[in-house]
């Protein structure tokens, strides 16, 4: 069974990222490159990103004769969808303890959501 | 009521969390579990009649209820995949031991109450799949429409399908976080019936804080070892020991000093006392529960109201503070400290509430009550209008305006 982790942060982007300042940054990256190990490891892993700002983002809309496109996200919101992980797990309760331990390593929290 | 409604009552109480968890765990599915229970149940009342009532009622119920889950899957598969359905219809898989305890009905009690479920829907869920209250029972219990209380069980429901919450009991080292998110549930049921939220019902209802008392000691027998709750329990009997004593013949809610302990349930007393004295001998460290249990007891020990050892209710808060440092708390322990030192050092520490706690109708209460004895009438006045604005419940509105209306 898969699930999506999201991980949020603000629409743009200081220049240490979806961090306050550099050193919850450097200890964030620090952490959650050895957890995403873990996913590997346990063999819970199947991909894993960060996302540039929302502010980088464009909607677009097909429906019609020629698509429309808008700049920025597609809801307007305080904070948007940062970045990611897809993982294969048992059931919600493991999906939810890798949740909590990814949680604590991006220094964010994460939404846990299962995939059809 | 005749023999055969009798014994279906009877198995309904005894037998329903039996038949919907052992049909879940063997399809997995608890919509399908709880429609071929009720399928069941509806039978019987057909089939006892002519048949008489079988020798084991409770097997003949989880017998039927999986015969109709499996009539309802192979109505639904028609026409899809042989193999699910085989897969659904096989004989019951070797039996996994892998949480602390082995039980259908515990674990239906911890699906319905994951924490990944809003507490409400674990409420609903939890009164419908073990309570085997109806929908409208339920509806009526939280005083919204059947409709809403049904789309909240759908919902809930749905998403225990979708994101696979697992069936199963939590291990070893999970289990009293998830425990402690049972009782939530069942003392919020209790809650309800020890005083009632809204107008419109009986000030006390005994249907729930009954229903919330039969799932606690339900829980209690399949979990004898978990302090808390035990704790949970005796709470609630030396809780429901004072009921007749609460509400006045003309309708007004009784103060705990006020009430005539002659009319408190004195076998309830007795047994929420030895459940106490249990914990308290164990020599663990106490719980929310257990702490609140303990208070109860001082209270209810005391044959007369000014016989209290509120030297002890306040240690007890003390220790309750430590572990659980909310408003409501301390409002709670200012209550015994204004036996104990006085209203006017109770008052100074109800007044420090203010900005958590000023729209609730107890805080407000409280307030006024001590106001009143220091003799500051218009204060007083004030505190009670404010009460009064936000209390719910009849009997305590009934209480608030005489007090009130005394300080004219």
């Amino acid at each position: 069974m898969q699930y999506l982790m999201s991980v949020f942060g603000p629409a743009e982007m200081s220049e240490f990222g979806n961090y306050a300042d550099e050193a919850t940054m450097t200890k964030a990256m620090a952490d959650t490159g050895p957890f995403n190990d873990r996913l590997q490891a346990g063999g819970h892993f199947v991909y894993a990103n960060g996302l540039a700002s929302a502010t980088t983002a464009t909607v677009v809309d097909g429906l019609g004769e020629t698509p429309v496109f808008t700049d920025g996200p597609y809801l307007e919101a305080k904070e948007y969808l940062g970045g990611f992980w897809v993982i294969e797990a048992a059931d919600l309760d493991q999906a939810l303890a890798l949740a909590a331990e990814g949680s604590k390593a991006c220094r964010g929290k994460v939404e846990v959501r299962p995939f059809q | 009521m005749t023999q055969v409604e009798d014994a279906i009552a009877r198995a309904h109480h005894e037998e329903w969390a039996r038949v919907v968890a052992a049909v879940a765990r063997r399809f997995g599915d608890l919509d399908i579990a709880e429609e071929a229970a009720a399928e069941a149940f509806a039978t019987a009342v057909a089939r006892w009649r002519v048949d008489g009532i079988p020798a084991n009622p409770g097997a003949w119920l989880t017998t039927t209820a999986r015969r109709k889950a499996i009539d309802r899957i192979r109505r639904e598969r028609k026409r899809d995949d042989k193999q699910e359905e085989a897969r659904m219809l096989r004989d019951d898989g070797p039996f996994e031991p892998r949480g602390a305890i082995e039980d259908d009905r515990l674990r239906l009690i911890f699906i319905c109450c994951h924490p990944a479920l809003a507490m409400e829907a674990r409420v609903a869920l939890t009164l419908r799949m073990v309570g085997g209250l109806s929908m409208p029972e339920i509806a009526r219990a939280f005083l919204v429409q059947e409709t809403t209380m049904g789309r909240r069980i759908t919902r809930a429901k749905a998403k225990i399908k979708a994101a696979r919450i697992p069936y199963r009991v939590p291990s070893t080292q999970d289990l009293p976080a998830r425990v402690s998110g049972v009782l939530a549930a069942l003392f919020l049921v209790f809650n309800e019936g020890y005083l009632a939220s809204g107008p419109d019902t009986d000030p006390l209802r005994h249907d729930l804080t009954a229903e919330a008392i039969r799932l606690t000691r339900l829980i209690q027998s399949l979990l004898p070892k978990d302090g808390e709750v035990v704790g949970l329990l005796a709470l609630m009997l030396l809780t429901e020991a004072r009921r007749a004593a609460r509400v006045s013949p003309s309708g007004e809610l009784v103060t705990l000093g006020e009430q005539d302990r002659g009319a408190w349930d004195a076998e309830l007393i007795a047994e929420g006392h030895r459940l106490v004295r249990e914990r308290v001998a164990s020599g663990d460290a106490p719980g929310r529960y257990q702490i609140l249990a303990a208070i109860n007891a001082v209270h209810t020990f005391a044959r007369d109201a000014r016989d209290t050892d509120w030297s002890q209710v306040v240690a007890l808060y003390d220790q309750l503070v430590r572990l659980d440092p909310s408003p409501i708390v301390a409002l709670n322990r200012a209550v015994a400290v204004a036996e104990l030192d006085g209203p006017q050092v109770a008052l100074a520490s109800v007044d420090r509430l203010a900005d958590a706690l000023a729209g609730y109708h107890a805080y407000q209460a409280t307030r006024a009550d001590l106001l009143r004895r220091l003799g500051r009438r218009d204060q007083a006045r004030a505190a009670y209008d404010k009460a009064i604005e936000l209390a719910g419940n009849t009997a305590e509105t009934a209480y608030l305006t005489r007090r009130r209306d005394q300080l004219r």
